[in-house]
């Protein structure tokens, strides 16, 4: 049997390796956006925003003179921890507890914190308030940080959905899948070594680009390399099940591409591949939650952001656990070998 | 079913029906271990379809199939050997590659050097399988069909498309691997392919066997010692596509 799965395996990381327009696409494809991505959007956001510690969802600016300021954007916010994160991150201008006393958290390196705090002062300058300072040193998260993973997931995403699914159906098609079927190899067999194939070359070439792409642009690791690896694997597996639903039975590859596009596009769009969900409604991040893109992202960023450990991830593992067992037994179930 | 150890492969009321069209109705025959057993017909007469529920590819709606009196399952894979009517190959591989994967897809296995010797694929090792001709590709696919020392070899239409020398080197292959041993049923459309190369012929239309026996004792029955008067005063012996016109009314090329 080990023999049979090794056989295809290699058969089929031979063509995939062969096939130069393929192998360039899925390297340069992410890089490019990191890169132009990096270089669009590091170090400009335009808009100032002040974190509110309040329990209420919307900031009433009537309630202290400095919430009337224009030009900024207040954000609630109940955890002061995750908050002070944010302004540590120069992702928040300044946090502000309205007291009283007034109450707020700057981060003496972001220039537009000083603007901020300035601006503070200068509202609450004629109440004679009281005015507690605290202030909270940290690097900027920069947008390459943030999106990298997002951009990795979702060539991730490609490469698993298309490099599987789109590939069996085309050996459907013509014909090759019914010559196997001649032979002594089983589908599991068959699937095992599709499954496989993809697993390795994803990971080597997602590694080869979070290296390179890490290296040159220095971006943020918190966390440790074994969790990351871990996470972009079970994603990987997860991701790859769910090719197989769709290549198990359709037999036109124009078929497959919508079915495949109606998957990618939804997941790319609602997983925080190019901007967070955090503000988004309960409801969309429900929704968020059925993709397993979202549950790679999310554990991600925890790692190479927060320094999330392994334990903190398991929950995010666990998820996609789950799917990639429901989406391989759906797909095997279903599986068929021939075209009719 | 057949007891007889001889009887390499029976087929047993095979039927294939789908919406709307009965493609095979109820065919039965035997082959005999080491003969070449030719399946004749038009295309549509249900040729190939026949013969994918006999390789197991493909579904009977009724009906069964026997490999030395066994039903058809594991051993008859591992036995067996199959080149299909049109098969790709991986994109990206080289012949070599291709036949390496398959032989090790298999727990009985051929030399596969003398598989490369015997199909004249020597030179062509390193080739992309995209880049090969008409003749290499089918002498890729018999190879690939034979890596596993087949008992049993099943041909669809392999001379299909191809010139008539690379024809006439193909029969000679197929006399070979009969040669040593090797059972071989075969499906085409050119009557002189199966006088040449099967001991015994089915004659299919319709998705029915109308006649069956060797090529020599059905033409005899049918014909005797009668000839053919064709114009200018010539005469010539009856063959298959007269006696396929005689039993259906129509050319085997229809």
């Amino acid at each position: 049997m080990l023999r049979r799965i090794y056989a295809i395996f290699v058969s089929r990381n031979r063509e995939f390796l062969r096939d130069r327009a393929s192998l360039s696409w899925n390297l340069v494809l992410p890089v490019a956006l990191v890169f132009g991505l990096s270089f669009a959007f590091d170090g400009q956001r335009d808009e100032f925003t002040v974190g509110v510690l309040q329990e209420a969802a919307q900031v009433d600016p009537a309630a202290h003179p400095f919430f009337a300021t224009r030009y900024i954007e207040f954000v609630p916010y109940d955890d002061l921890a995750d908050a002070m994160l944010k302004v540590e991150r120069h992702q928040l201008d300044l946090l502000v507890d309205p007291g009283p006393p007034t109450r707020y958290w700057v981060n003496p390196e972001a220039a537009k914190g000083y603007f901020a705090e300035i601006a503070l002062l200068q509202a609450l300058g004629g109440t004679g308030d009281t005015v507690v300072k605290e202030q909270i040193s940290g690097d900027p998260i920069r947008y390459s940080d943030w999106v990298l993973p997002g951009i990795l997931g979702m060539n991730m995403m490609f490469s698993c959905l298309f490099g599987v699914g789109y590939v069996i159906v085309r050996y459907r098609k013509n014909g090759f899948l019914k010559r196997l079927l001649a032979t002594p190899l089983t589908a599991f067999e068959f699937i095992t070594a599709q499954v496989a194939s993809r697993m390795v070359l994803i990971m080597l070439i997602t590694s080869f680009v979070y290296t390179g792409t890490h290296l040159l642009l220095d971006t943020r690791m918190e966390g440790s390399y074994v969790t990351l690896f871990a996470v972009g694997l079970v994603g990987a597996v997860s991701m790859v099940s769910l090719g197989l639903i769709v290549s198990a039975r359709v037999t036109s590859e124009e078929l497959a591409g919508g079915l495949l596009n109606l998957i990618n596009w939804p997941m790319m769009m609602l997983s925080g591949v190019w901007f967070s969900l955090e503000g988004a409604g309960p409801t969309l991040q429900a929704i968020s939650k059925v993709f397993p893109l979202t549950h790679v992202l999310d554990a991600a960023r925890a790692v190479s952001l927060d320094g999330a450990t392994f334990v903190d991830v398991a929950p995010a593992l666990g998820a996609l656990v789950v799917q990639s067992a429901l989406f391989l037994a759906i797909g095997s179930a279903i599986f068929r070998w021939e075209q009719y | 079913m057949v007891d007889d150890p001889q009887v390499a492969l029976e087929a047993r009321g095979l039927v294939k029906r789908y919406p709307g069209v009965l493609a095979v109705d109820g065919v039965s025959f035997s082959v005999r271990e080491g003969t070449c057993f030719g399946l004749l017909g038009p295309n549509g007469a249900g040729k190939t379809t026949t013969v994918e529920m006999i390789e197991g590819v493909s579904r009977p709606t009724s009906g069964e199939v026997y490999y030395y009196g066994e039903i058809a399952g594991a051993r008859f894979r591992e036995e067996s050997g199959i080149q299909f009517q049109n098969t790709a190959l991986q994109d990206h591989i080289t012949v070599r590659e291709t036949l390496e994967m398959f032989h090790a897809l298999y727990e009985r296995r051929a030399d596969l050097e003398h598989v490369i010797e015997q199909c004249s694929l020597g030179d062509l090792l390193d080739r992309d399988n995209r880049k090969l001709s008409g003749g290499q590709r089918q002498r890729l696919l018999l190879a690939v069909a034979l890596v596993n020392r087949p008992r049993l070899v099943f041909l669809d239409e392999p001379t299909t498309g191809l010139d008539p020398q690379a024809r006439r080197n193909f029969w000679t292959l197929v006399q070979n691997i009969r040669a040593e041993g090797a059972t071989v049923v075969l499906t085409t459309h050119y009557m002189d392919e199966a006088q040449i190369l099967c001991d015994e012929i089915a004659i299919m239309d319709q998705g029915k066997i109308v006649r069956q026996g060797s090529p020599e004792a059905l033409l005899f029955a049918r014909y005797g010692d009668e000839m053919i008067n064709l114009p200018h005063g010539e005469i010539r012996r009856p063959n298959l596509e007269d006696l396929f016109l005689d039993l259906t009314g129509h050319s085997l090329r229809a």
